[in-house]
């Protein structure tokens, strides 16, 4: 899932601006399983701006509305007269979200209420980690299934670093080495030696590098009509 | 996948790969001895200058590190320039860190027009240790990739896309990193045999200062072959207090300091153990510190001594972090000047 945290209220309430009817929208996918950004938080969030505004003398009229998936248009519309009705739109799902929402509706001034962090997974109650980079060109059929570009602090991908020790990673105990646990999976699985083989560089295109990416799949577009 | 070993190297016409005096020292058949040296975080040419007096005529080759510990520096190209017009051989370290393989590939064009002969490729600290850590990371290579990228335009002059190169290629004498003590250990002695099948000619680990477990680390290089397919330069360097032995020992990732070691360094400053810092006046500090220095020095000398009668040493890189005046005393005590002049 996309993992979000998010922003502090003092940062929020600089972001709404002058806005006066402010519309908090959450979203029902991943921030909602992330206890970021779904219909509980929007409703807290819309409740302690209100608190906020009040306290600093800010009038603001201050509502909350949670679709079911921010980042696809269609169910944008469900919202679409409060949103178009907002000063300012506070999103509370994920960057994917806040642009959704900004391209569904040009004229709605829409700012981000989270911090999107990464695609990951809760590894214990209240506690996500990264997994996946999205870097285009899926490498885990080489490395047991654990990423090294996501797990390894340097992205290394024929080896560990001189600074892994004691299964940690140098910048910090807290983080596991991404090639201890490689290692440590390949030689469970008796495979070792694939570890041998020398990873050529990789062709970071198929990353963000390349620019911005599109996926077309022509199999399922809809007759074009001239 | 896999890249496969990279065919034997074309030498030139006298043999070499590079003809670097540390190449030639070490196919000479002598034990080398590389120094390093830490540029300044300033423009002060100087700075490396009056460092390099201290290397000359002690070492084969001098190691200019790369924004080592990711603190920025004067570059290492630019400080080995000035080593070359010092007259003193540079081998520049290049870290993935910081430079994309363009960046990498027209550097080490530049470095070689500037008569750099020798690189030595590191992966590079992470940012967050050094004066930047808001910076954005690069390791578009790795340290492997790199060794294989060096040696391709030495080799097969071409650029790591594949396009040819048109005019002379940069032919160096291609080192890389190898951290015997590092986690996950047993793959240490492995990953090291990959980045020699990626083209590397010689290497130099990180500081040793434990003999029987560096012995066992020599043992699985040997039956792997690597030994024979480079020159293996030992990291040794003198410790300058019983605090910086323990602290190597408890926090640097890899290094391995044997109680011994740290009692010996301690035993070296007995006349003033038991009295706190306050207590001791200036003068008192300075002779402590003498004491340390010269033990430091005196069990960095042992420890060449040792490493050298290890099948498949080839040399020592001495590393002296911020005191170069120790190389020479280290390089006298350990038999080892005059340095060969193969020039």
């Amino acid at each position: 899932m996309i993992v979000a945290e998010q922003k502090t209220l003092d940062e929020i309430k600089t972001l709404l601006g002058d806005g006066r009817r402010v519309l908090v929208v959450g979203c029902g996918t991943c921030v909602t399983v992330c206890f970021a950004g779904g219909e509980r938080e929007a409703g807290v969030l819309a409740c302690s701006l209100r608190m906020a505004c009040q306290l600093d003398g800010h009038a603001r009229e201050i509502t909350d509305v949670t679709v079911q998936r921010q980042c696809e248009w269609e169910f944008l519309d469900a919202a679409a007269d409060q949103i178009k009705d907002a000063d300012v739109v506070l999103s509370i799902g994920c960057g994917v979200g806040v642009q959704a929402i900004a391209e569904r509706f040009p004229n709605t001034w829409v700012v981000p209420g989270l911090d999107t962090k990464f695609m990951g997974l809760p590894t214990e109650q209240g506690i996500w980690a990264e997994r996946c980079a999205a870097c285009g060109e899926c490498l885990l059929g080489v490395t047991g299934g654990v990423c090294p570009i996501a797990r390894c602090s340097k992205s290394l991908l024929n080896g560990p670093c001189g600074g892994s020790e004691g299964g940690h990673c140098e910048i910090n105990p807290d983080v596991p080495c991404g090639w201890q646990l490689i290692y440590d999976r390949m030689e469970k699985l008796g495979k070792l030696e694939v570890l041998m083989d020398l990873q050529p560089p990789k062709n970071w295109q198929k990353s963000r590098d390349g620019g911005p990416r599109k996926i077309v799949r022509e199999d399922l577009r809809l007759p074009h009509e001239e | 996948m896999s890249l496969g070993a990279t065919g034997s190297p074309e030498t030139n016409k006298s043999g070499l790969l590079a003809g670097s005096n540390l190449e030639k020292v070490l196919r000479a058949g002598h034990f080398a001895v590389t120094a390093e040296l830490g540029p300044p975080q300033s423009a002060d040419h100087a700075a490396i200058r009056n460092k390099a007096r201290h290397l000359r005529d002690c070492s084969d080759a001098v190691n200019l590190t790369d924004n080592q510990t990711a603190i920025v520096r004067m570059s290492s190209i630019a400080s080995g320039a000035i080593l070359v017009q010092e007259g003193l051989e540079p081998v520049i370290q290049m870290v993935c860190r910081d430079r994309n393989r363009l960046a990498m590939q027209s550097d080490l064009m530049g470095a070689y027009a500037l008569g750099i002969r020798n690189v030595l490729c590191l992966t590079g600290d992470h940012q967050s240790f050094g004066n930047h850590p808001t910076a954005k990371n690069v390791f578009d290579l790795d340290s492997i990739q790199l060794v294989r990228m060096v040696s391709g335009m030495r080799d097969q002059r071409v650029f790591q896309c594949g396009e040819a190169m048109k005019g002379p290629e940069p032919r160096f004498f291609v080192g890389a990193g190898a951290s015997p003590f590092a986690a996950p250990v047993p793959f240490r002695p492995y990953r090291l045999a990959k980045k020699v099948r990626a083209g590397a000619n010689f290497i130099q680990t990180q500081l040793v200062y434990d003999i029987e477990a560096f012995e066992i680390f020599m043992e699985t290089v040997r039956k792997l072959g690597v030994h024979e397919q480079a020159y293996i330069l030992v990291g040794v360097g003198p410790l300058k207090s019983p605090g910086m032995a323990r602290y190597m020992k408890e926090s640097v990732p890899g290094i391995l300091v044997p109680d011994q070691l740290i009692e010996r360094m301690n035993r070296a400053g007995a006349q003033w153990a038991g009295r706190k810092p306050e207590e001791l006046s200036k003068e008192e500090k300075k002779t402590r510190s003498e004491a340390w220095k010269a033990e430091g020095i005196k069990i960095c000398i042992e420890l060449i001594q040792k490493v050298r009668a290890v099948e498949g040493v080839a040399g020592a890189h001495i590393m002296a972090i911020e005191w170069e005046e120790a190389v020479r005393p280290i390089v006298d005590g350990a038999g080892l000047l005059p340095r060969p002049n193969l020039s």
